[in-house]
């Protein structure tokens, strides 16, 4: 299967302070995929370094391939939404139209009028006075009129109301049936994503903690409930990601591999919000584990 | 997505991601699945089609297993099984006789 974005070894520091260390991943392409952490994970500055604006400290990234720093043929495939879509707010919709269509390549203005007209956005207003949707809806059309082969978006839906939020996503969701085109967007809303994604990358502390298919995820992962667990192997269990215990009752989110047959675990099903939340615990628990060691 | 009736055309995959806002992986995923279990069939280049509706071939019999199912609650009732113990009950009788199946 192609792939659009590759990381290996990826690292990227500042001053002393690694934001991203070893980061290694691969996004099939024609997914659509989360980028999910605590702030200060890395999300930013992986993607950052996707579109070329941050050059890595060690290790690299390719996008179809190549490195896409100062590399023009790979940018013009990328469309790019950073944080709290920044746009120039003096400038109407109409008047960013043709800056995009000056300045790139490949650039279809209709596509984007038509989308703004579909969700009512005036073309003639200031994008500086628009609503925080709307201005939202503007940035995801104006980076899809270059049809981009890869879309990134940087916590696209974050500071947006919930009916907001939802229009953004159908827009979103509706582009993308139609053009194809591969997904990577951070965030930190769980609840959405998984209706909206089937590929999920967890970032904690600089690290990749999970990068999977959510399909898999979902069916590999599986809560057990049984009396007090003394920490031996359980027959179909890969590994134990978190577990909690009371007095008499362990609750293990585990990963399995194949059926679990033992009668005494009950065994439950789990959304992506478990599996990503309990990774994300997991992390915490490693990171005090080696504080302690030091 | 409202009823549909055999020879109606489902929505287009774009249609339903959007208005959804859900993934249109998972549209196709789930039009896939109505084929395979014969209740639509896609047309290429035209779009998915109804076969045939629901609830027909097994229907009798699953009559049968209603009324024997309805029994079997009233005598439950009768004993003094709550609602939360009838649930109980079921789920662990059908875990234990699935995993005999």
């Amino acid at each position: 299967m192609d792939t659009v974005l590759e990381a290996s070894q990826l690292g990227k520091r500042y001053a002393k302070q690694w934001a991203l260390r070893e980061c290694s991943l691969r996004l099939p392409a024609g997914r659509i995929a989360a980028l999910v952490g605590p702030n200060g994970a890395g999300k930013s500055t992986l993607l950052h370094m996707a579109v070329g604006l941050l050059r890595p400290d060690a290790g690299s990234i390719r996008i179809f391939g190549q490195d896409p720093h100062d590399n023009t043929a790979v940018l013009a495939g990328i469309g790019f939404v950073a944080q709290d879509t920044p746009l120039y707010g003096d400038f109407t919709a109409k008047e960013l139209i043709t800056a995009g269509s000056k300045i790139n390549r490949r650039w279809d203005s209709e596509l984007v009028r038509q989308r703004l007209a579909q969700v009512g956005i005036p073309l003639g207003k200031a994008v500086g006075k628009l609503s925080g949707g709307q201005r939202a809806q503007v940035a995801l059309a104006l980076a899809l009129a270059k049809r981009p082969r890869l879309l990134l978006l940087d916590e696209p839906a974050a500071s947006l109301d919930p009916l907001a939020r939802k229009e953004f996503l159908q827009s979103l969701m509706g582009s993308v049936a139609e053009s194809g085109t591969s997904v990577l967007l951070s965030s930190h809303l769980l609840a959405d994503l998984e209706r909206v994604c089937d590929y999920v990358i967890v970032l904690n502390s600089g690290r990749v903690r999970l990068a999977d298919a959510v399909d898999d995820l979902i069916g590999e992962h599986k809560r057990l409930v049984g009396p007090r667990h003394p920490g031996t192997p359980v027959a179909g269990v890969r590994s134990v990601v978190r577990a909690s215990h009371t007095d008499r009752q362990s609750t293990l989110l585990v990963r399995t591999a194949g059926e679990i047959d033992d009668p005494n675990w009950t065994v439950h099903d789990v959304t992506l919000e478990d599996v990503v939340l309990a990774h994300l615990t997991e992390a915490e628990v490693d990171v005090d584990a080696m504080e302690v060691a030091a | 997505m409202g009823l549909l009736s055999p020879g109606d055309q489902l929505p287009k995959v774009r249609d339903v991601a959007q208005s959804l806002a859900i993934n249109p992986n998972t549209v196709l995923k789930a039009y896939r699945e109505l084929e395979i279990e014969g209740l639509a069939e896609g047309r290429p280049g035209v779009g998915t089609f109804i076969r045939q509706g629901v609830a027909r071939a097994s229907m009798p019999n699953r009559a049968q297993l209603r009324e024997d199912l309805m029994a079997w609650l009233k005598r439950a009732q009768d004993d003094g099984l709550t609602r939360d113990d009838i649930r109980a009950l079921v789920e662990t009788t059908m875990r234990a006789g699935f995993k005999q199946g």
